[in-house]
Formats: C-alpha cells, structure tokens, sequence
C-alpha cells in the first residue's frame, strides 16, 4: 500500500490540472475553488460492496488501516457508508486489519 | 411477518484442521440449519487465507460461505453452534436481503431512467431547472 495524499496531490499538478493550483492561489478570498467530486461507485454504478473481497477493500485503507476520507476519495455520501460498513466487517473476520503499526 | 431472510454466514476454521474434516463440520453445520426450518442456498470454501491479525495465536485461517435462507431462528442456533465449537476461531453472520432488494431497486431505477430518454443523462437536470441557455448546460455537461 503506498497512498500517500502528498503523492496524490503531487499528481495532479503533473497532470495539469488548473483547479489544482487555482485552489492554493486563491487562499486570500476565503473561497477555495474545489475540485469537482467524483464517486467512482456512482460511475461503476454499484450496488453492493462486498465484505468478503479484501483485495479491492486494501484500496481505501491507507497505511495505518484507517478508512480513506471521503474528502480524499470524492465517493459520495451513500457509497461511503456503504464502504464503511464493508470495511469494519472485514476487519471483524480477520480480513483486514484493525490497524497496523 | 417477513419470513424469507437472507443472510451470509462467514465462518473461519482452525487452520490445522485437515479439509474433509472441515467439509464434515460444514455438514454439520448446515444440518443444524436445516433442522431449524432453513434452507442452505450456497456453500462455498472461501480456502486458507493469512489472517490479518492475530486470533488464539493463529496466523492462518480456513475460510467458509454459507448462504442460508429462512426466518433467523436458525442462525441463533448456528451461531450458538459456532460459539461453543473451538475449533471455529471467529463467525460473522450478515443479513442480505435487505441490501440485495435495495441493490434491485436502484436498478430498476436506472433501467426506467434509460427507457426514458435513451442518450442523454442531463435529462433530469434540465427538468428540474429550464436552462436558458440549453446549449450552453450540454457545454458544461460535457465538460
């Protein structure tokens, strides 16, 4: 698991992305321009998050175990819920790890 | 009354159990469901996978599915079962229909949806508020 936000960040100047860097500039307003949240469940349009599946769950816990933000991975409120309560289920069968130190 | 639930039972055996003996324990297992008025609609060896921490000193774990269906009586008794058994090193029971019939509905949802206006996905959006200027909403859609 290498998910390090800085990593993430660094990313996106690389890609170009102007919302990126107009979001630090702007800090005098007040007003941060965000960047446009994307759930990926709502675009892969799924249903049910499977607990049992802890090779796709690995992807939303970061190095120390804790479950990803949402403000980090942009899913949407329904899906992060979802997501939660895959993630703390797997935990509960040894699957995943409660944290790791 | 709703009778018919659904629920997915995950159970870890003792790694140093040999496999028939694990299937035999499964039989075991699904008999006492059945016993209680349940039926057994799926049973599937998850294998050994490592355990992501430690339990009774194990690093290693037997996993097995089983997918019952009936009214919750029997998984009281399964999991009592389980409880009592030591060679059983953790169980988790979930309940499924729920989210399956809610799975079900979303998709309906989206199946009307595309029925609906084959092509186009801000055809709600631009329900709720008329645009002005439409040319310039597909823009912004696009974008």
């Amino acid at each position: 698991m290498t998910t390090n936000y800085e990593d993430r960040d660094r990313g996106r100047r690389f890609n170009g992305d102007e919302d990126f860097d107009r979001g630090r500039s702007q800090g005098r307003g007040g007003r941060r321009m965000r960047r446009r949240r994307i759930c990926r469940f709502c675009i892969e349009k799924v249903d049910i998050i499977d607990f049992k599946d802890a090779r796709f769950l690995q992807n939303y816990i970061p190095e120390r175990g804790k479950i990803l933000p949402r403000r980090i991975s942009g899913n949407c409120a329904i899906h992060q819920r979802m997501l939660a309560e895959a993630i703390k289920r797997a935990r509960n069968i040894a699957l995943l790890p409660y944290t790791t130190d | 009354m709703e009778t018919n639930r659904q629920y997915e039972v995950v159970f870890i055996v003792d790694p140093a159990m040999e496999d028939d003996e694990v299937t035999r324990l499964t039989d075991t297992l699904k008999q006492i469901a059945v016993d209680q008025g349940g039926t057994v609609t799926k049973t599937e060896s998850l294998g050994r996978r490592p355990l992501a921490y430690e339990i009774l000193h194990k690093t290693e774990g037997n996993f097995v599915l089983l997918e019952i269906e009936g009214s919750g009586r029997e998984i009281a008794e399964l999991e009592r079962r389980m409880r009592v058994n030591d060679r059983i090193i953790r169980y988790i029971t979930v309940r499924v229909d729920e989210d399956r019939r809610r799975a079900e509905k979303f998709r309906a949802k989206r199946a009307r949806k595309a029925e609906k206006k084959p092509g186009s996905q801000s055809a709600a959006n631009r329900a709720a508020a008329p645009a002005e200027f439409p040319a310039a909403e597909e823009a912004e859609d696009a974008a």
